[in-house]
């Protein structure tokens, strides 16, 4: 997993609530058996006509937007299907930040897992933040995980909780699999005594 | 997780107690269940069963009992796997089943899947099972269908378990006092490599629907009833325990469809306590437990429940006699109303959905105002991980024996497995359906998310019993009315939504 500190970037406004997983990526995509190449299908029912034309109006459409690194969305972003195709989308388009006053529980796992860093602020720290970005490129919003700050073009700070433990696999850019493999033989021995304690499981 | 207090819900912070039953003799149980100490729930119970460690940060290492696999979040996992010469930690707990792009047409296994992507994917499923040596019900075996369909229908499913699956409907499992959740692919990967997971603890939430159903109305309307008071958002960060008189008095079929849907209040788990319907349902399935297990396991399962002065962090009680047969208007499954309703305004709204509403009323090509009842559909599903279960086929049969569906309407059951169509079959449930009109399919998740070829054209208004109204859920511009079994069959018989009271 790519290593997450510090980032400088656009964010693109999405204001909409309840954005939810099929939004992000459609399930005609979930059809792949790799990880990457879903960005140009990131939004993809927003963002094309049905003739696969792209739809000027919609936001990672606008000049100002098409690199965007960062979304400030609606509330419970992410809701859903547990298809990690969502953050891989995102993160193959290149958003490395979403800003939200709150994400469906499986999303916001499955950012932490692809180098993603989901942030849940209060309403009035994102609907601020929703203003920044609307002021499009010029608009350059700093995220710095280490500290646990975000600052605004005006150099607003505002400052976001993190799972300790969570943070320090994403700045690390840490295998999951290979510390849980480390606790081998707690797993081995709960193992054994539930063997005994609870066969039939 | 911040818990935005949406839409006006009353939650008090409160006891347990209606939660909680008497706990049995304590002299025959075995020695894990001594260490109560303290009042406990349910999922604090099955919690502190499964932990392999915990570490100060919070972060905790939880053991997996069941891991469901299907052939759409799990390829590249296993794939992972492969590029760090890992194995499958706990194959014999490992159960695969292809059912997201399965074609549901009897021609099914007349030649090849013939999208090409899908096709890859369910033989990259049977390479995967085949290859780390996990169990695995091939398209062509009578049990295959939706996972969450086939976990309890053979037994994998069993109360106390920790159950998981790169699914969010993995919450369906939840009916039988397991606690079950959707994960990621990653999360897929890190189980199928050491059978654990990482995972923080949630909050606890009492879900309580004192009292008796009304005539018409079903497990559907109560999750989705539910799901409309406490908003998409209103479970995220807890588990849910379902409770009271009228959770009680559902069957196992009914229970899994309420729990099915605890993930669309954004709940991690809905969860059931076990109870004399649950041990019924479970004796005798092929990978159930048997002989002196079976009672070993039984005394265990009885002390599954909530202790009596065990303390929710949240609390929603509802009055069954208040539910009516629920029927969605717009893209959000919070976008429940009773069928009595009209058409809400976006004004009806406040705060940023307001403008989701709008969005909604347009894409479902809706005007506020009109009668839910006046709403015209072009199709019915009957099928998927919500009801695609025998009792739900049994009941759309009662509702329209001897009749036929709407000329020209377009009118599908999709069971949940091989082993549902042969009931359905043996018990001439099947052959009502046909009579009346239904196309009769093999099983498969088909309409309810259509990666298969079972879509929903631009514009195409469906009455389903699957579990998301989301936008192109069911095909791109496909609009989709959530509704119970029985409401889906009154709709087939008028080609409108219908208050099934009605008929």
């Amino acid at each position: 997993m790519e290593k997450f500190t510090k980032l400088s970037g656009v964010a693109a406004p999405m204001p909409l609530i309840n954005i939810d997983t099929d939004m992000i990526i459609p399930k005609l995509f979930l059809k792949t058996i790799k990880r990457s190449g879903l960005g140009k299908n990131l939004f993809d029912e927003m963002r094309y006509d049905d003739d696969g034309a792209e739809i000027p109006d919609f936001i990672l459409n606008k000049p100002a937007y098409r690199n965007a690194q960062i979304i400030v969305a609606g509330d419970n972003f992410g809701c859903g299907s547990s298809r990690e195709h969502a953050p891989w989308a995102l993160l193959d388009f290149g958003i490395r930040v979403v800003i939200s006053t709150s994400f469906a529980d499986i999303f916001y796992s499955n950012c932490f897992k692809n180098g993603i860093l989901p942030i849940i602020l209060p309403q009035e720290d994102v609907d601020k933040l929703m203003d920044d970005a609307e002021r499009g490129a010029n608009a350059v919003i700093n995220v710095d995980l280490e500290s646990q700050t975000i600052t605004g073009p005006d150099g607003g700070e505002v400052s976001f909780e993190v799972d300790a433990f969570k943070k320090h696999c994403l700045i690390n850019g840490l295998d999951d699999i290979g510390l849980t493999m480390q606790k081998s033989d707690a797993i081995a021995a709960f193992e054994a005594q539930n063997a005994t304690s609870m066969p039939w499981v | 997780m911040t818990i935005p207090a949406s839409h006006g819900v009353f939650m008090a912070k409160a006891s347990g107690r209606n939660a909680a039953r008497k706990r049995p003799s304590t002299d025959s149980l075995p020695q894990i269940c001594e260490t109560i100490m303290t009042a406990k729930t349910l999922y604090d119970k099955i919690w502190d069963a499964h932990l392999v460690s915990s570490d100060e940060d919070g972060a905790s290492l939880l053991y997996i009992d069941r891991h469901l696999v299907h052939e759409v979040t799990s390829p590249q996992a296993f794939e992972g796997l492969r590029n760090a010469g890992r194995k499958v930690h706990a194959p014999d707990k490992t159960i695969a089943v292809p059912d997201h792009n399965v074609p549901t047409t009897l021609d099914r296994l007349e030649g090849e899947v013939k999208n090409e992507e899908s096709r890859i994917q369910l033989n990259a499923l049977e390479k995967n099972a085949l290859d780390f040596g996990v169990h695995y019900y091939p398209v062509d075996d009578i049990r295959q269908g939706i996972v969450h369909i086939v976990g309890p229908e053979q037994g994998w499913t069993l109360p106390g378990m920790t159950v998981v699956c790169g699914d969010s409907h993995t919450a369906t499992h939840g009916a039988f006092g397991s606690l079950a959740h959707g994960i990621g692919t990653s999360e897929v990967e890190h189980v199928l490599a050491t059978q654990t997971l990482i995972q923080s603890k949630s909050k606890n939430m009492k879900v309580e629907v004192t009292g008796k159903l009304q005539p018409g109305v079903t497990a559907k309307d109560i999750t989705m009833h539910v799901i409309g008071q406490t908003g998409t958002a209103g479970g995220t960060g807890y588990v849910i325990e379902y409770c009271g008189e009228a959770i009680e008095a559902l069957s196992m079929e009914g229970r899994m469809t309420v729990c099915n849907m605890a993930i669309e209040g954004g709940a991690r788990a809905g969860l059931i306590a076990p109870d004399q319907k649950t041990f019924d349902y479970v004796m005798g399935r092929p990978h159930a437990p048997k002989g002196a297990q079976w009672e070993a396991a039984l005394t265990y399962w009885k002390t599954l429940f909530t202790d009596a002065d065990a303390v929710f962090d949240k609390v929603l009680t509802i009055k069954a006699e208040d539910i009516e047969p629920s029927v969605t208007w717009g893209t959000s499954p919070e976008d429940v109303l009773p069928i009595s309703g009209t058409v809400p305004f976006a004004s009806d709204f406040k705060g940023g959905k307001v403008e989701a509403a709008q969005r909604a009323l347009d894409y479902m090509g809706l005007t506020p105002g009109m009668k839910l009842t006046d709403i015209e559909i072009d199709t019915v599903f009957i099928g998927s991980c919500t009801n695609g279960r025998i009792e739900d086929f049994r009941e759309v049969a009662r509702i329209v024996k001897g009749k036929k569906i709407k000329s020209g309407l377009r009118a599908m059951v999709v069971p949940g497995s091989g082993l549902v169509r042969a009931q359905a079959e043996e018990e001439g449930v099947a052959q009502i359906l046909i009579d009346a009109g239904f196309e009769w399919r093999l099983a498969g998740c088909s309409m309810c998310l259509a990666m298969n070829p079972d879509q929903l054209a631009p514009e195409e208004r469906c009455a389903s019993t699957s579990n998301r109204n989301f936008e192109g859920r069911q095909g791109r511009n496909g609009r989709t009315h959530l509704v119970s079994p029985v409401m889906a069959a009154a709709a087939a018989l008028t080609g409108r939504l219908t208050d099934i009271r009605d008929l």
